[in-house]
């Protein structure tokens, strides 16, 4: 799909109307992600019961791809424990930097995986990944969360 | 009457594909005549310069030596001695940050810059204010981007020993009263240094009108090569500065445990030169002063214009900096309601116009105007008023792409 297409058809309506926009009441794990040569700023919110993701939100601004990009992230991880959400983000990461290629494997990301083509934009990687390196980040170092995550982290 | 139609066979890029390349105050693209100046260099006069007692070598020091009488030419310096061959305005200006700027700044005194500088000019002094506990000082400006009398002269006091001023912004596009602050800043006992990169290829320098201690500015952005920048120093400023760089060809005598340093403007050039590079200088300078400065303003305003006119009729667009389309030097920064610039430049790729998107290596400026990050349209002599009108289309397209 070309970029136009990619836009029209699947960033916009998670860009325009996201589901998982908003500031969360007493987040188990906060973590600012921030690409500086974009200005792609977002705060990722997590509430984490007995090793499940219950519920994520996200604040902040950014460009099209890499607001609709965290909250399709958001869709897929809300109901996986940790570690599963470690794992998807993993494949994410694969796909986006076309390391990835198994079809089977890239269904797990379900509507997230309509993204795949960002993989021949190098330009727009690093907008495509910020929520899912940001999730990553907080998950593996807890410690860090409430810190800024940057894309030289 | 010239027109840029004149101009665009010179370019080999700009007559492939279909690209509108608007992208110049990032970089130019270079003329043949350049691409040819280097291949010529290295198929015909490729020695290492100043070294060699032999034919090819002294050819190729006389020619990297000529590219030096050229530029001080150029921008009116009194002798080529003055001139130093850096890779870029950023090496440039860290040349003076360490050399001058280190050994002449003291605990207490101040460095002033402004608001709207490139990060090349701002973080070389960052890191000589935090190392000798100056404070550094930001000149800021108005709406329309300009630094007032006032301004300059309530911040630029007797502690000021460097003052460092962009001559022409990345962002606006507005040119700087370099001149009237260099006298004010000279009459405080301060050093000054001007940041040159966008204004050498748009308006004739002059460092001695000016006034300036220190000139920078790079080829690559008037159509010479990559990796050929320049520093110009007054000599008796020069002379009394230690080496930035050490090492090959920049000595008089080496022992085990000292050396003395060649003289000017050798000094300041260790290593092997970028004697290419200063060849399609040159050329670069040669070709620009055939296109001439009256056409190069001339049609720059004309685009300008142009393009701030048909955006103006996009109430979603919002452009930055001056009202009046002569005081941007072909640059057009601007805000999309609800597009992130990034979206926009994505966008606009695939209708083959290359725009900047980002915060153009000026944060500090970006945080003052209360934009994360802007989209920037920037002209050169060779861009056409049918290619800012296929632009304004496909500009106008970006909004419902995006989904309104």
């Amino acid at each position: 799909m070309d970029l136009k297409g990619l836009y029209r058809e699947i960033v916009n309506e998670h860009n325009l109307r996201p589901s998982h926009k908003g500031q969360m009441e007493n987040p188990d794990l906060v973590l600012r992600g921030v690409n500086p040569s974009c200005g792609d700023d977002i705060t990722l919110q997590l509430k984490i019961e007995n090793g499940v993701i219950e519920d994520a939100l996200f604040n902040g601004s950014g460009c099209a791809i890499s607001q609709a990009s965290v909250d399709m992230m958001a869709d897929q991880v809300i109901g996986r424990s940790k570690e599963d959400a470690i794992k998807l983000a993993g494949t994410f990461m694969g796909m986006i930097k076309g390391d990835i290629k198994d079809e089977a494997q890239i269904e797990e990301l379900d509507e997230a995986a309509s993204l795949q083509d960002i993989a021949h934009m190098p330009a727009r990687v690093k907008c495509a990944v910020l929520g899912w390196k940001t999730m990553q980040e907080m998950l593996e170092h807890p410690e860090k969360a409430e810190n800024i995550s940057t894309e030289n982290a | 009457m010239a027109r840029p139609e004149d101009f665009r066979g010179d370019f080999p890029i700009l007559n492939k594909g279909d690209y509108i390349y608007f992208d110049n105050a990032a970089t130019s693209q270079r003329p043949t005549a350049v691409i040819e100046a280097i291949k010529d260099f290295y198929e015909n006069s490729n020695a290492n310069p100043l070294r060699g007692l032999y034919d090819l070598s002294m050819d190729a020091t006389e020619r990297y030596e000529n590219a030096r009488s050229t530029v001080a030419d150029f921008i009116g310096a009194s002798s080529s001695e003055e001139i130093i061959f850096t890779r870029n305005t950023t090496e440039s200006l860290n040349l003076v940050a360490y050399s001058y700027g280190m050994d002449n700044v003291n605990e207490g005194d101040e460095i002033v810059i402004t608001i709207m500088e490139h990060h090349s000019n701002i973080l070389p002094w960052q890191m000589v204010a935090r190392a000798k506990k100056a404070k550094l000082v930001y000149l800021e400006i108005d709406e329309e981007g300009v630094i007032s009398k006032e301004e300059y002269e309530s911040k630029i006091t007797d502690k000021a020993k460097i003052v460092s001023v962009g001559h022409v912004s990345n962002v606006f596009g507005v040119t700087n009263p370099v001149k009237e602050i260099a006298a004010y800043a000279h009459s405080k006992g301060a050093t000054v240094i001007v940041d040159g990169a966008q204004a050498a290829p748009h308006i004739p320098v002059n460092v001695r009108d000016i006034d300036a201690d220190f000139y920078a500015f790079s080829g690559h952005k008037l159509m010479a090569p990559m990796g050929i920048g320049v520093l110009y120093g007054k000599k008796e400023i020069l002379e009394n500065m230690n080496p930035f760089l050490t090492g090959g060809e920049m000595i008089e005598y080496v022992t085990r445990e000292d050396a003395t340093y060649a003289e000017l403007p050798h000094k300041f050039e260790a290593g092997t030169v970028n004697a290419a590079g200063a060849v399609g200088l040159e050329a670069a300078i040669k070709y620009l002063k055939g296109v001439g400065f009256d056409f190069i303003r001339e049609q720059e305003d004309k685009l300008t214009r142009r393009m701030m006119e048909g955006m103006k009729k996009l109430p979603y667009i919002k452009i930055y900096g001056s009202n009046d389309p002569e005081k941007h030097s072909g640059i057009v920064t601007f805000t999309m309601d609800g597009v992130h610039p990034h979206d926009i430049s994505s966008v606009l790729n695939d209708d083959h116009v290359c725009i900047r998107a980002g915060h153009h290596c000026a944060q500090p400026l970006m945080q003052f105007i209360g934009a994360g990050s802007t989209a920037r349209a920037s002209v050169y002599f060779y861009n056409t008023e049918e290619e800012v009108d296929r632009f304004l289309k496909h500009l106008e397209g970006v909004r419902s792409v995006m989904g309104y």
